[in-house]
């Protein structure tokens, strides 16, 4: 028996590494303020020199002040592709920044939380030892519910790239999050295809063992039911390894669907469509701001995907200055094209450091008064940001954002504007 | 008649002595504040890992059967001490018996999840039990996955569908199907960790050194000869495997409880191998080495964050997992540990090949 065991354990461990082979980039602490700004800066959080300060010095304007932001996503495991994104989108934003030379520098650290709610919270906690004093994260939805718990009871302000669910913000006036809310895109989905007369019965196929999945599939339907749509089949499958989705092709196809929505990833996405066109069944296919990134895909056709609309707020082939420059420097750096976690990455790095900017006496805050600050100033309304995922970005006092998804639609291998 | 305390009762005091002084060494330095934010939150989780790798080597250890699916019952044990934790929020407003009060419920799950797999498994010959409890661990995840539980005025509402799960305006929703427990109160503490891991020893110790703990190892060494005997094979296997999960679905219940949000999805497979692999590298019917490779190898990945080697962090723990198995297995290493440590070699520690 023990010899069967060491083989299995072997085993296991072969595939544990190989899963945490595609992460190759540094990922640490590699992009802090430079050294002069450093050496005649107050350096706030620490809790013993903001209470010494006298209230109301604020430092005098040239002087910049260093804001360390503790970032946390999955960059090894199942979910490390979309981790690694808002890791490297925040990472350009912040050599931005700090470049600017403004009155804000950012001090960037990344921790690796695995996509587990435990391991989030450890990563947390050791961000809180480095002394952080905004958290930016996580990119999951479970870990990030629990670290929001956290940041809750021990008031860090919490920005959140990619974690989708409404629990996320739930109840917490301390976090943020820079993408839509499940719900919301699965309602902005249901009326999109209504309103354009787009099929007349619908399928749906979505992976209900995932809460971004889920969620958007639940509010779908909800409001198909409201707006008097005919959905014919609604189908699930329980993970994103799964391979084979015939049957639920099928299930499809006998009733009759002419539009499918797909509330999930691209990597299944991109199996769904493959083999619906071995069935030879074209149904159109609409997907959520987690299809984006399949046409990147390495070996993917991408006939396969013309004419699949998806909702996403990016776009990386958009024309306009930023987004083109945002590209360029990601394309150099890592040598793919970023997708929406990443820009959604970048747009809170600039979100974080624009709010900093308009807070007076900044230098003397600790973590908590900062927190307050900009949970105020955030949820007050009348704070608004532009960034890649969209102009003139501003939050409800919810925690959730207020922007609209672009619809695009998938012709000759790149979106086009529908 | 003068009693000598003999070599089994000595080495179990020793156990409650080490776990007894990390603990008090621990208390003071939290008290002091000498210790990180990052290790004191890894205190309740390794305290639970402890417990399962424990638990686990009764089963794989002890009984000499292979189980993958341990995390199943910490599942079982996390989501119903979340549960029980949660309907009593009003009825017993007191932290430490609440907590008390769903790790017995957590436990109570856990032992009826090995009463279900053992009864049919326990009675075949050969390694059915491992690939039962593999099953096992996938359709208690899956199943909690889908599963949606609630409480309102009129009682608790449990679903597989959100359709069909419908709760009064004032119902809070327990479990949430994918997105799994949420707003959980955290009632976990270090100190019911400690209590835990005290209570598994005490349980553990005492059956292995029992009339039915050598039941169980004569089972385990040759189970003809023991038949031969008169040993009910059934029966002490199935106590060994039901303890062994209902202390897991105890640990689980602690887990569940120190996080806000727990999903089913974490204790896949994987959680299953890792606490196998603590096992197996503590050494197998090793209860001692279990707790130590449990806490040490739990603490490990968090703890090399704080190098520069953070982007190798996990590919390090690889392999220096696969170091100490090496090391383990290595006469020349053996022989020099046996040199040094000449005097006890129990052969109850060393399983059948």
């Amino acid at each position: 028996m023990k010899k069967f065991l060491a083989l299995l354990l072997a085993f296991v461990m072969t595939l544990a590494l190989a899963a945490c082979g595609g992460n190759d980039d540094n990922q640490n602490n590699n992009s802090s303020a430079p050294d002069g700004a450093q050496g005649d800066t107050q350096t706030p959080g620490n809790d013993q020199s903001g209470d010494a300060q006298t209230p109301g010095g604020s430092q005098p304007s040239g002087d910049a002040v260093t804001i360390k932001i503790g970032g946390i996503g999955p960059l090894t495991g199942d979910n490390a592709q979309y981790g690694t994104a808002t890791y490297w989108g925040a990472e350009i934003a912040v050599e931005e920044i700090n470049a600017l030379n403004g009155p804000v520098r950012l001090e960037f650290n990344y921790q690796d939380d695995t996509g587990a709610a435990d391991t989030a919270v450890s990563a947390y906690n050791t961000l809180k030892d480095w002394g952080a004093q905004v958290i930016y994260g996580c990119t999951t939805t479970t870990p990030c519910v629990a670290v929001a718990s956290e940041t809750y009871a021990d008031r860090y302000f919490q920005l959140t790239p990619s974690a989708s669910s409404p629990e996320v913000v739930n109840g917490k006036d301390n976090v943020f999050q820079m993408c839509f809310t499940d719900p919301y895109l699965g309602t902005a989905g249901a009326d999109y295809l209504s309103e354009n007369n787009l099929g007349t019965k619908y399928g749906v196929i979505y992976n209900n063992g995932d809460a971004y999945s889920t969620g958007i599939a639940e509010a779908f339907l909800e409001e198909a039911k409201a707006k008097g749509m005919e959905v014919v089949a609604t189908q699930t499958y329980p993970d994103d390894t799964t391979t084979d989705y015939t049957v639920q092709l099928n299930a499809c196809k006998d009733a009759g669907a002419d539009v499918v929505f797909l509330p999930i990833y691209y990597t299944p996405a991109s199996l769904i469509l493959s083999q619906a066109k071995q069935m030879s069944y074209a149904p159109l296919f609409i997907g959520g701001d987690g299809m984006d990134g399949m046409l990147d895909m390495d070996g993917f056709d991408k006939s396969l995907a013309e004419g699949l609309l998806l909702m996403t707020p990016f776009s990386a082939g958009a024309e306009d200055e930023r987004t083109k420059s945002f590209v360029e420097k990601y394309q150099a750096d890592h040598g793919i094209l970023p997708n929406q976690f990443a820009a959604d990455g970048y747009d809170c790095m600039y979100a974080i450091y624009e709010a900093c900017s308009q807070i007076d006496g900044l230098a003397d805050m600790d973590h908590a008064q900062l927190c307050d600050a900009l949970a105020a100033l955030f949820g007050g309304g009348g704070f608004a940001v532009d960034g890649l995922t969209g102009s003139g970005m501003t939050w409800k006092d919810t925690g959730e954002i207020s922007k609209s998804p672009l619809i695009f639609r998938v012709e000759n291998g790149a979106y086009v504007g529908a | 008649m003068k009693k000598k305390l003999n070599k089994n009762s000595l080495n179990g005091f020793i156990n409650y002595g080490i776990i007894l002084v990390v603990y008090l060494v621990l208390q003071f330095l939290i008290g002091g504040g000498m210790v990180s934010n990052s290790l004191q939150s890894l205190l309740v989780p390794a305290c639970c890992y402890v417990v399962m790798a424990m638990s686990l080597n009764l089963t794989v250890g002890i009984l000499g059967e292979l189980s993958l699916g341990h995390a199943g019952f910490m599942s079982l044990g996390a989501f119903s001490g979340i549960v029980t934790s949660i309907l009593l929020q009003s009825v017993l407003p007191a932290v430490p018996l609440r907590l008390a009060v769903s790790m017995a419920a957590g436990a109570l799950a856990g032992g009826l999840g090995g009463v279900i797999v053992g009864v049919p498994v326990l009675r075949l010959r050969g390694d059915y039990l491992a690939i039962v409890t593999l099953a096992f661990g996938q359709i208690i995840k899956n199943i909690i996955m889908v599963l949606y539980v609630g409480v309102d005025g009129t009682g608790l509402h449990v679903a597989l569908n959100s359709d069909r799960f419908i709760l009064a305006e004032d119902g809070t929703t327990i479990i949430k199907g994918p997105m799994g427990a949420v707003g959980v109160t955290k009632l976990a503490s270090f100190t019911a960790g400690f209590v835990l891991i005290l209570i598994t020893l005490l349980v553990v110790q005492n059956l292995v050194n029992s009339r039915a703990g050598r039941a169980i190892m004569a089972l385990r060494d040759n189970r003809i000869a023991a038949e031969s005997v008169g040993i009910n094979v059934t029966k002490y296997k199935l106590m060994a495997f039901v303890i062994s999960a209902a202390l897991a679905g105890a640990a689980g219940a602690l887990f569940g409880l120190n996080y806000s949000s727990t999903v089913a999805s974490k204790f896949d497979f994987n959680t299953s191998i890792l606490v196998l692999v603590f096992v197996v590298l503590g050494g197998l019917g090793s209860i001692r080495g279990s707790m130590i490779a449990a806490a040490l190898l739990y603490v490990l990945p968090e703890l090399l964050r704080s190098f520069d080697i953070a982007e190798y962090r996990m590919l390090i723990y690889a392999i220096i997992l696969i170091l100490v198995m090496l090391a383990t297995n290595n006469p020349t290493l053996k022989n020099f540990f046996g040199s040094v440590f000449k005097k006890k070699k129990k052969p109850a520690s060393r399983t059948s090949k």
